[in-house]
């Protein structure tokens, strides 16, 4: 090897050296990096505890290189509480999918944020269920096939898609809420400064962060890699639009107003 | 230091837990445990633990269970549908093998039931409760004073098994007033928990507390190990008291509160001259299985006596083998047996049977 050639690029410490077994072109892969990445910068690996949730992330304790739990569907941040509460100065992160944390568990991720706990929650928003074969996620676009809506999402007779972040954004309580997609190079930056920005929220003792990634699901949809990024950007953020909902400098909850 | 005071069954469960080192409680009200959570709301904060009042039993179960993996002495406490809520969340405590206690200030059922004592979740808190192959250590006080001792027992057990623990009460418990001795613990010896997510500090390997087993084999080889650690718990702490069966005719069976409404009849019959003695099971799983066939090898016949259509008298006919008859006693939907019904069953079955 040449002498003088530096290594810039390289797995993060707080990644194992192992396969993801996620199919191909899922973006799972990229959102693990970005909060790897993040554990790694802010030092913290050492003293972080991840909660993995069940779905396709269910055995993300494969993958991160920090101590972990993994936590019945929906009740991660229940689980989280806890350990934060047990460990005030540790780092305690969530990863979790639609169908964890919109639909079954949504009592414990509103209860979570409204008590304004100290931990940070990676929710990964693709609009299906995709471990148990792409049924409809509460998160499902309007008229979205899925194996459980076969002629398209109903709005009549099963609802809209869950907005997340602005429905939490009507609590007081939580520090920061986000919204980002990783369907190009540019939103993957954007999205790794939020995951940063939550994860030092927690650090700093500020409160609850929540980023919610607009990620594809290529098998579940029916489409290849690239078609699924781009149909996240057509169909998924005129729905769901990105941004920072809230953060420590802009803390006005809509109810203070 | 040692105090004397009148205290409910629900208080000294609270403060039973206190003592033994616990600092996480995780609850939600319900009726007739809802001292406890009070309670803990008080004391909690004086001894520098943590209360949350979760928004949902679902929750609380799964708070103990983050609180117990990164190592805490954690507990939560609910009644008989608390309980079914809380069956996930310890089905995975059980298959991840943390640490807790779960205390069931039981009432009557199904369904939503009634706010008065009951016995009817003996099934549930013995044979598992929630899926899956596990089990539950399970303490059944009987006094006041039991209520606060067992709390200890079961923290001791719960930790040196790395499995949960229950503590199976009754709402008349809960609520009723005795005088209780409180013994300060001043050598609690918590064992060290190496395998808790605390971090991996200093190039320690990681910790992981996981009920996932997909690969292969790998969820039977799981359970051959907690089956293996089960068989243990059999061996060394099944737990039970017996009064005059050494010259009984008829013993009669019975826990927790009906043991003493049990013994009371016994007594009773004793002064008309019947042999009837008592057995009481302290822990109800492990189950003295062992101890009641002794006694139905030595010809004893068994009156079981508890506040169900009849739960616990399979386990005394599993002991039984068929050797003797085993008879039941039992109000149930919230009613209690009076010393003068258990009495009168006696009298009939030491009569007509011809047992002197």
């Amino acid at each position: 090897m040449d002498k003088t050639a530096t290594q810039v690029f390289g797995r993060p410490q707080s990644l194992q050296d192992r396969v993801l077994h996620y199919c191909p072109g899922c973006t799972h892969g990229i959102v693990h990096r970005l909060v790897a990445e993040t554990i790694d910068e802010l030092g913290v690996r050492e003293k972080t505890v991840g909660i993995s949730p069940v779905g396709c992330a269910v055995t993300a304790y494969n993958y991160f290189n920090c101590d972990m739990q993994q936590a019945a569907h929906g009740r991660a941040p229940a689980v989280a509480t806890a350990i934060k509460r047990v460990l005030p100065d540790g780092v305690v992160f969530t990863y979790q999918g639609d169908g964890d944390l919109a639909s079954i568990g949504m009592a414990e991720i509103v209860h979570a944020a409204n008590r304004n706990e100290k931990v940070t929650v990676i929710f990964i928003n693709n609009a299906i269920y995709g471990m148990t074969g792409g049924q409809m996620a509460p998160t499902t676009l309007p008229g979205q096939k899925t194996t459980t809506s076969p002629y398209g999402r109903d709005v009549n007779t099963m609802g809209y898609p869950i907005k997340v972040v602005e429905l939490l954004n009507t609590l007081t309580g939580p520090a920061y809420l986000a919204r980002v997609s990783v369907h190009d190079p540019k939103n993957v930056q954007k999205a790794k400064e939020a995951v940063r920005k939550a994860f030092e929220i927690q650090v700093a003792g500020k409160g609850f962060s929540l980023v919610e990634v607009l990620s594809t699901c290529p098998t579940n949809w029916g489409m290849s890699p690239v078609e699924a990024l781009k149909w996240l950007e057509a169909n998924m953020i005129p729905q769901y639009p990105l941004g920072v909902l809230r953060s420590p400098e802009s803390k006005e909850a809509p109810n203070d107003i | 230091m040692v105090e004397r005071v009148m205290m409910k069954g629900n208080e000294a469960i609270a403060e039973g837990a206190i003592r033994a080192g616990c600092r996480f409680f995780f609850g939600y009200p319900i009726t007739p445990q809802n001292e406890i959570p009070e309670y803990m709301s008080r004391r909690m904060p004086e001894v520098g633990g943590t209360f949350i009042q979760a928004e949902s039993e679902v929750s609380a179960i799964n708070m103990v269970y983050g609180a117990g993996g990164a190592g805490a002495r954690v507990m939560t406490s609910s009644s008989s549908p608390g309980i079914s809520l809380k069956m996930e969340g310890i089905s995975y405590i059980a298959g991840a093998e943390v640490p807790c206690v779960i205390v069931n200030v039981s009432r009557g059922g199904p369904g939503l039931g009634g706010l008065s004592p009951s016995q009817a979740d003996y099934f549930q808190a013995t044979k598992g409760g929630g899926h899956g192959d596990y089990r539950l250590i399970v303490f059944a006080p009987s006094t006041v004073q039991e209520c606060l001792d067992m709390m200890f027992d079961a923290f001791v057990a719960t930790d040196k098994y790395r499995n949960p623990a229950m503590v199976l009460a009754d709402g008349l418990l809960g609520q009723m007033m005795e005088p209780v001795t409180l013994h300060e613990i001043t050598d609690l010896k918590i064992p060290p928990k190496p395998w808790a997510t605390t971090g991996a500090t200093g190039g320690r390997p990681l910790n992981l507390i996981n009920s996932l087993g997909l690969v292969g084999e790998e969820l039977e080889r799981i359970n051959q190990r907690i089956q293996a650690k089960y068989r243990e718990i059999e061996a060394n702490e099944v737990r039970f008291e017996e009064e005059n069966t050494a010259d009984a005719d008829l013993v009669l069976v019975a826990y927790g509160t009906s043991a003493r409404i049990a013994r009371a009849a016994a007594n009773k019959a004793r002064i008309q001259g019947k042999k009837v003695g008592i057995f009481r099971p302290v822990t109800l799983w492990p189950f003295p299985y062992q101890q009641l066939t002794d006694l139905a090898k030595a010809g004893k016949r068994f009156l079981v006596v508890e506040m169900s259509v009849g739960q616990m008298v399979e386990d005394v006919r599993l002991a039984a083998g068929g050797l003797v008859s085993v008879d039941f006693y039992g109000r149930f939907n919230g009613a209690i047996p009076s010393v003068t019904e258990v009495y009168n069953e006696v009298m009939k079955l030491t009569s007509k049977q011809g047992v002197a």
